[in-house]
C-alpha cells in the first residue's frame, strides 16, 4: 500500500538530511533499515500508536534546540565504582572515558568497527526487525540505517562492576543518534547504568541479546535539560532461564518516547520493565511497551508510575501478547499516575492479547490524586503539609523503584526523585 | 491544659450541627474519659481539635495552653504538643513506619526550634519504646499500618504517642478491634506515659478500657453536649444502667 503523501515527503526529508555511514560489516543492516523505513514511513499523529505523543518533533529534518541545563548536581552514580564511557552530544568521547576493558567484555566502538566479520553483524538491526511486528518503530529503523556511534558490548561472563554509559548535552542544536549491541553468552551478567539528557534530540536503539540463564540488569535516568526531546527504543530477545530487568526514571524533558519491545523467547524467563517519571508544565512523557511471550512458563512485569502536575502529560501503552503455547505464562502490569493538579493528564492504554489458555495476566491502570486520609494522618503527627505530599509521592514511586535490585542504585534513584520534589516544594 | 468553650461544630459539606456548645477542660497531669452513645459527637470532637478538614466551627474556642488551637493547620497543632490516637489509623503503603516516625519527630523538634534527633539516638529510643509495646523490628520496617491487625495498629498508635512525647493526647476509641490481652497492653502504654504534664482525654463507648486507664473526671456526651460530669463511678454507672436513664435524667 502506498503511503500518504505527506508521509512519504517527511520522510525523504528526513533520509535527505541524513548521510548513510559506509564501510563494513554493517552495511547490509543499514541499507535494509532504510528499505524497512522507507515501506513503513516515518510516524504521524495518525498513526494507532502515536495518537497521545506528537511525533512531529521528533521527526522533523532539524532538530528543536534545547538550552543546556546548568545545574549543581553532584552526577549521578559518583559514588558507584563503574566503567564510565562518555557521549557528548551523541559522539564517544574517549579523553573524558575509561578505558574499554573490563574482565568479563568487551566493548568496541560502532564507528570504528570497520572489518567485512564481526559478531554484532548477526544482531546489528536484527532484533529491531524483528520488533518491527505487529507494531511499526520507524525510528527505530531510521537509527540502525543512520546511526553512527553507539556500542558493541559483549559479554562473556559475569562482570564484576557497571557500565555507566554517560550522555552529556553540550550543544544547544544536537541531534544524536546511537546504536547499542549487547550480547550476553550464557550464563554472563551485566549492570548498564545510562543517564544524561544526551542532546537537544536524541534517538537511541539498544539491542540486547541475553542468551539462557544470563542476567541483564539496566537502570537509567534521562537527565534534567527540560527541553530536550528524546526517542528510544530497547529491543531485546531472552534465552530460557534468562533475566532482564530494566528501570527508568525521567526527571524534566519537554519530549520523551520510551519504547521497550521484548521477547521472551526461552522458558523459564523473566523480563521485569519498569519506569518512574516526574514532570510538570510542557513536560510529556510517553512508555509504549510490548511484550511477547513465546515459551512456557516465563514471567513478565511492566511497573509503570508517573507523577504529574501544572500541565504535564504522560502516556502509557501497554502490551502483553501471549502466543499460542506460551503456557504458564505469569504477566503483570500496572500503569498509575499521581496527578497533583486538575491540570495534568494521563492516558493510558493497556492491551492483552492471550492465545494460550493456561496464563495467568492481570493488568491494572489508575489515575488518582494524593490520599486525603494519609495526609492528614502524617500532618497529625506534625509533618509539615509540603513533606507529607512528598512522603506520599515518593511512596507512590516506590513500587516502580522496587524493580531495581540493587539497594545502592535504587538510593541513587530515590534521592534523584526527592531533589525534584524539594526544588519544587521551595 | 486543654481548655473547650462552648464549641459549636458543623458539617462543611451539609448543614448539619455535630457539636452544640462543648464545655470540657482538661487539666495537666489528669485522664478524662468522655463516654456517649454512638453519633453523640465524641468522634467529631477529637477530629475537630486535630484538624482535620470538613467541619466548620461557627461558635466556641479550643485552646491548647493558653494558644488558640483551632486556626492551626494539624502538624502546627502536632509540634504545639496536640497528639489524636486514631480510631482507625491510616494505612499508607510505601513509607516505612521507622522513616514515618523519624521524620515526625525530627519535624516537631525542627517546627520547635529544637535539634533535631540523630539516626542512633532515635533508633536507641525507638527500639526500648517498641519493646515495651511487644513491637518487632519488622512491624518497624514495614509500611505504616499495611497488613496490621486491628490490635498492631492501635499500639503503633500508642508507639507514635510515646515517641512524640505529645502534652496533651488523645485518645478516639482506642479499645475498639481489641480483644482484653491487646487492650492491657495499650492501656498499659498509655498508663507508662501519664505523667504531671500531660493531659489525656479518653473516647470510649464501653467502661471496660477505663478499668485499665483509670480516670480522674468522667464526661457524658450526648446529641453534641456534655450533658453529666462526674467522677469514676460515673462511667460504671453507664455500664450498669446505660445511657437512657442519663438522658433522661437530663432531659
Amino acid at each position: 500500500m502506498a503511503l500518504p503523501q505527506a508521509k512519504l515527503d517527511l520522510t525523504e526529508e528526513r533520509i535527505a538530511s541524513l548521510d548513510l555511514p559506509k564501510g563494513g560489516w554493517s552495511d547490509a543492516a543499514r541499507s535494509d533499515a532504510l528499505s524497512r523505513l522507507r515501506l513503513m514511513g516515518l510516524p504521524t499523529r495518525r498513526d494507532e500508536y502515536w495518537k497521545y505523543t506528537r511525533p512531529d518533533t521528533l521527526t522533523q529534518a532539524e532538530a528543536p534546540r534545547a538550552a543546556v541545563f546548568e545545574g549543581e548536581d553532584t552526577p549521578l552514580f559518583d559514588d558507584i565504582d563503574r566503567l564510565k564511557l562518555v557521549f557528548v552530544d551523541g559522539v564517544f568521547d574517549a579523553e573524558a572515558s575509561d578505558d574499554l576493558s573490563l574482565e568479563g567484555l568487551s566493548i568496541e566502538r560502532l564507528a570504528d568497527s570497520k572489518a567485512d566479520i564481526h559478531w554484532a553483524k548477526d544482531l546489528y538491526g536484527a532484533l529491531e526487525t524483528s520488533g518491527q511486528t505487529p507494531v511499526h518503530r520507524p525510528l527505530a529503523a531510521l537509527n540502525t540505517a543512520f546511526a553512527n556511534d553507539g556500542l558493541l558490548i559483549h559479554v562473556t561472563g559475569k562482570v564484576s562492576k557497571p557500565v555507566n554509559l554517560i550522555y552529556t548535552h553540550e550543544s544547544e542544536t544536537s541531534d544524536a543518534m546511537l546504536h547499542h549491541v549487547i550480547k550476553l553468552d550464557a550464563g554472563a551478567e551485566m549492570t548498564l547504568l545510562e543517564n544524561g539528557p544526551a542532546a537537544a534530540r536524541f534517538n537511541k536503539v539498544m539491542e540486547v541479546d541475553v542468551a539462557d540463564t544470563a542476567r541483564f540488569h539496566h537502570v537509567r535516568a534521562q537527565g534534567r535539560d527540560h527541553e530536550r526531546r528524546a526517542a528510544t527504543h530497547i529491543f531485546a530477545r531472552l534465552g530460557s532461564g534468562s533475566l532482564f530487568k530494566s528501570f527508568t526514571l525521567t526527571v524534566n524533558g519537554v519530549m520523551t518516547r520510551n519504547d521497550v519491545i521484548v521477547e521472551l523467547t526461552g522458558d523459564d524467563a523473566q523480563a521485569h520493565v519498569a519506569g518512574a517519571c516526574v514532570g510538570d508544565g510542557d513536560f510529556h512523557h510517553d512508555d509504549t511497551i510490548f511484550i511477547t511471550h513465546d515459551a512456557v512458563n516465563c514471567e513478565s512485569r511492566q511497573v509503570f508510575k508517573k507523577v504529574l502536575r501544572n500541565g504535564a502529560t504522560g502516556v502509557f501503552q501497554g502490551k502483553i501478547l501471549v502466543k499460542p503455547g506460551a503456557q504458564k505464562t505469569d504477566g503483570y502490569q500496572i500503569s498509575q499516575s499521581l496527578l497533583l493538579d486538575g491540570d495534568s493528564q494521563f492516558l493510558a492504554k493497556p492491551e492483552l492479547e492471550i492465545y494460550a489458555d493456561d496464563v495467568a495476566c492481570s493488568h491494572g491502570s489508575t489515575s488518582g490524586a494524593i490520599d486525603e486520609e494519609g495526609l492528614f494522618y502524617l500532618r497529625s503527627r506534625g509533618v509539615p503539609h509540603g513533606l507529607a505530599t512528598d512522603l506520599l509521592t515518593i511512596a507512590f514511586l516506590a513500587e516502580a523503584v522496587m524493580e531495581i535490585e540493587d539497594q545502592t542504585l535504587a538510593d541513587e534513584i530515590n534521592a534523584r526523585i526527592e531533589g525534584w520534589l524539594l526544588r519544587r516544594r521551595g | 491544659m486543654l481548655e473547650i468553650k462552648n464549641l459549636h461544630v458543623k458539617l462543611e459539606e451539609e448543614d448539619k450541627q455535630i457539636l452544640k456548645g462543648v464545655n470540657l477542660t482538661v487539666e495537666a497531669g489528669k485522664v478524662h474519659a468522655i463516654m456517649g452513645p454512638n453519633g453523640s459527637g465524641k468522634s467529631t470532637l477529637s477530629y475537630v481539635l486535630s484538624g482535620r478538614d470538613g467541619y466548620e466551627v461557627t461558635e466556641g474556642s479550643a485552646t491548647l495552653e493558653g494558644k488558640n488551637i483551632l486556626d492551626m493547620d494539624p502538624e502546627e497543632r502536632a509540634a504545639a504538643g496536640l497528639f489524636l490516637a486514631f480510631q482507625y489509623p491510616v494505612e499508607i503503603p510505601g513509607v516505612g513506619n521507622m522513616t514515618f516516625l523519624r521524620t515526625a519527630v525530627n519535624s516537631q523538634r525542627k517546627a520547635r526550634g529544637e535539634e533535631e534527633m540523630s539516626s542512633s539516638e532515635f533508633l536507641k529510643v525507638i527500639r526500648a519504646k517498641a519493646k515495651d509495646l511487644e513491637i518487632d523490628a519488622e512491624m518497624l520496617k514495614r509500611p505504616v499500618n499495611v497488613g496490621f491487625s486491628g490490635g498492631e495498629k492501635k499500639r503503633n498508635e500508642i508507639l507514635q504517642m510515646a515517641m512524640l512525647e505529645p502534652k496533651m493526647c488523645i485518645l478516639d476509641e482506642t479499645d475498639s478491634g481489641l480483644d482484653v490481652d491487646a487492650m492491657k497492653l495499650v492501656a498499659d502504654g498509655v498508663n507508662a506515659l501519664r505523667s504531671e504534664g500531660r493531659g489525656f482525654l479518653v473516647i470510649t463507648h464501653y467502661q471496660r478500657l477505663l478499668d485499665h486507664i483509670k480516670p480522674d473526671v468522667v464526661h457524658i456526651m450526648s446529641e453534641g453536649r456534655i450533658i453529666k460530669t462526674g467522677g469514676p463511678e460515673l462511667a460504671l454507672e453507664v455500664e450498669n444502667n446505660g445511657y437512657a436513664d442519663i438522658k433522661s435524667e437530663e432531659a
